[in-house]
């Protein structure tokens, strides 16, 4: 049988696409064999809901520039390599909303279907209590992000779970400590705190640091609306007929701004003046309809209260020419989350002589660590180093006329050890036992 | 005694939120047999349309009192539209169905539209703080009441007044009527059922509309806020009565007095007592406080 030969022409053309393919393939494997294997980092955080304003959206912000940043080398120092460790950063954002159980679904998948490196997120306390077992079971490095609950680590001891920012106790004693510092002579307060584990909680560790440092101080009226109610005529009432010499709100977002506008409305603050522990993340939209002299917490010292470094100024320089909006204190919570990430990641590799380290080897390095954010220098101390803390600090708010901007006057800075309990000790028992072991200055 | 007074208006602002948030729907249930998932959704929009419309009008610096017209024409427009297109576009569809399909299909288009809010007007939250400021306050010793607070309970009356007179003395209330008590009977009568079913839907959902528009001053618009509403008209509706105005207007009367003495005397059940009620009044009444018994259709 006689084979046909292609035509010249043809020959031509397979020859030139057989020579094009093999030098594609030789250039781009060459490339891979240059550029290390991606980090697969799962982020979660609110992205639909009442919590995605105030919190997601600026977490999911932050996590947008710096991956971005970081891929691109642009962040400063000491974070200027590339990624992680050189390792370019893959992201994949996924959203919060749901009950507890999707958000385990959500987390398993990321573990066993995805094979991501990294889980970085959760702003709800419910869902990081909710998925640190299951993480603990799948052995999935996870670095929890904006949740407060001092739970995580004070339950049982965590292996595969980390979170770099301080949790809720910090909040509530420094403000206390603030409170009883500007309202002299404090004998009467009251409170109104969201009836979920956020608010029982702030509440419940603010009453106990005012038991201990101001003993004769008494509770007026402790109110307790559902999360999310919207309207607080009732409660407005409650408390313009109370003796309070101050009101202590944990209250954010939505809630926080309907019962700002309200509140104000009916004289409410101009009569008794608000301790608002995490003010700082609706000051920017409410601007001057917050009254002069409403104390402000920030869970941390972010935005107003940042310590002055090329890093926070790069970082907030970068925000705001992105996103046209200033970075509130959930962003800097991302950025600490990831820089203590990275920090970690780094030091691990180092010690491995360059080479992409193991899960095992990154949490050696993470535990205990210290390293710098855009806000201040976080320490790994708590939880067996698992647990971050840093200083805070409060301060009471003055709306800018002449500028039209928000600032912060009579900023107090408390120290970490002073804030926070010592390793090893309960939150809930360093409270209640006088706050052992707190230095102060 | 303050504390007394205090409860009194407070119940009343609470009721008069509740009832707005409920007219609509005890509507639409009493003609149509639809528990409508969505009338939070209409709520909602009819908030965030006030929000913003209402928002830029004040801040154009026009007429205060053409703001609080707008408020209203707003929430027309919405409930108009989205009434329109969900009752003619889906709900049609499933008339004759089992009520209970007709419920997930409701709760169905609740979810989209919960997605179509934030891709219209993003995760941000929204204030209409100018009416609230601009209605001043009325002090009665250490309490300061709202005059906002004192226009909603005074807007509420005049549209429980209002649907009441339109349904005992107008032709279309009565027709209305006819239909809530037997459908069949009214189509045999030659009553155009279909676009009574229509028109109620749309007055409906212009009633969710408006309860988001005129509560939008006092809270922050932001999402989720349809949920929020959606349980609390349940609650009201159930203890006055599915497709009774006058019972949504009683049990609103009920859940708000019985919540805001909660609120100033025993604030740790203030959560359940609104459920509390419901099912202490379910117990004894389960049709409901003005529904009578009716036999069951076979």
């Amino acid at each position: 049988m006689r084979q046909h030969l292609p035509h010249p022409e043809n020959r031509l053309t397979i020859t030139f696409a057989a020579w094009f393919l093999g030098l594609l393939a030789l250039t781009t494997t060459g490339a891979r064999a240059e550029q290390p294997a991606p980090v697969k980092i799962g982020f979660v955080t609110f992205l639909t809901g009442p919590a995605a304003a105030p919190f997601g959206i600026p977490d999911h912000n932050a996590a947008e520039l710096l991956v971005e940043s970081l891929n691109a080398g642009q962040v400063p120092a000491p974070y200027a390599q590339v990624g992680l460790g050189g390792a370019k950063i893959e992201a994949k954002f996924l959203d919060e909303a749901g009950s507890a159980s999707d958000v385990v679904t959500q987390f398993r998948n990321l573990a066993e279907r995805d094979h991501v490196d990294v889980v970085v997120g959760y702003v709800s306390s419910g869902n990081c209590l909710a998925v640190t077992p299951v993480a603990e079971e799948l052995k999935q490095l996870t670095v929890l992000d904006i949740c407060g609950t001092p739970r995580v680590f004070e339950e049982k001891p965590r292996h595969y779970v980390f979170r770099v920012n301080p949790h809720a106790t910090m909040d509530n004693v420094s403000t206390a400590k603030y409170a009883l510092a500007k309202f002299k002579d404090v004998s009467v307060y009251s409170g109104i705190n969201q009836n979920y584990a956020w608010g029982q909680d702030s509440w419940r560790d603010f009453r106990l640091v005012m038991k201990d440092l101001d003993p004769k101080a008494t509770v007026d009226k402790e109110l307790f609306p559902k999360l999310f109610a919207g309207e607080y005529g009732a409660e407005i009432s409650t408390l313009l007929t109370s003796n309070a010499q101050f009101i202590h709100s944990s209250f954010y977002d939505g809630d926080l701004e309907a019962f700002i506008y309200q509140a104000a409305a009916r004289g409410l603050p101009q009569r008794i003046p608000l301790v608002l522990t995490t003010g700082e993340s609706s000051l920017w939209r409410l601007g001057a309809k917050v009254p002069d002299g409403t104390v402000i917490g920030a869970r941390g010292p972010h935005t107003f209260f940042a310590h002055e470094s090329a890093l926070n100024v790069w970082f907030h320089k970068a925000y705001v020419d992105r996103f046209k909006e200033q970075p509130i204190y959930p962003a800097y919570d991302f950025a600490q989350s990831l820089f203590g990430l990275k920090t970690a990641w780094e030091k691990a590799q180092a010690k491995k002589g360059g080479g992409r380290p193991t899960t095992e080897e990154v949490i050696a390095a993470f535990e205990g660590i210290s390293f710098p954010t855009p806000s201040t220098t976080v320490q790994m101390a708590l939880g067996n180093g698992h647990q971050g803390i840093s200083d805070t600090a409060v301060g009471t708010y003055k709306f800018d006329k002449a500028e039209s901007r928000p600032e912060m006057v009579d900023i107090v800075r408390y120290s970490a050890a002073c804030v926070n309990p010592p390793a090893d000790v309960n939150s809930i028992a360093w409270l209640e036992g006088g706050m052992k072991g707190a230095k102060c200055d | 005694m303050l504390t007394a007074f205090a409860i009194l208006t407070d119940g009343l602002v609470y009721a008069a939120y509740l009832f707005l948030i409920a007219i609509g729907l005890t509507l639409i249930f009493g003609v149509m047999r639809i528990l409508n998932v969505t009338h939070g959704s209409f709520y909602a929009f009819g908030a965030y349309g006030s929000a913003i419309a209402v928002g830029i009008y004040f801040d154009r610096g026009f007429p205060a009192a053409g703001g609080f017209l707008l408020m209203v024409l707003v929430a027309m427009v919405i409930g108009l539209v989205l009434g329109l297109i969900l009752e003619r576009g889906l709900l049609r569809l499933f008339y004759g169905k089992d009520e209970v399909i007709v419920v997930l299909v409701t709760y169905a288009a609740f979810l989209i539209l919960e997605d179509v809010i934030k891709l219209i007007w993003g995760p941000n939250s929204y204030a209409l703080y100018q009416p609230l400021a601009l209605a001043g306050t009325i002090d009665v010793g250490s309490l300061v009441l709202s005059g906002y607070d004192i226009g909603l309970i005074v807007f509420a009356s005049l549209l429980a007044i209002g649907a009441s007179f339109a349904l005992k003395r107008t032709r279309w209330g009565h027709l209305l009527t006819v239909v809530i008590f037997d459908r069949e009977i009214a189509a045999a009568l030659g009553i155009n059922v279909t676009a009574v079913y229509t028109i109620t839907f749309v007055i409906g959902a212009m009633l969710g509309a408006l309860g988001g528009a005129v509560m939008a001053p006092k809270i922050a618009v932001t999402l989720g806020i349809g949920v929020e509403v959606i349980v609390l008209a349940f609650a009201v509706v159930a203890i006055g009565g599915m497709g009774s105005i006058g019972g949504a207007l009683l049990g609103a009367l009920i859940v708000g007095e019985c919540r805001a003495a909660a609120v100033h005397l025993v604030p740790q059940i203030e959560l359940f007592v609104i459920y509390a009620v419901m099912a202490l009044v379910l117990i004894f009444r389960p049709q409901g406080l003005f529904t009578r018994i009716a036999p069951r259709k076979i």
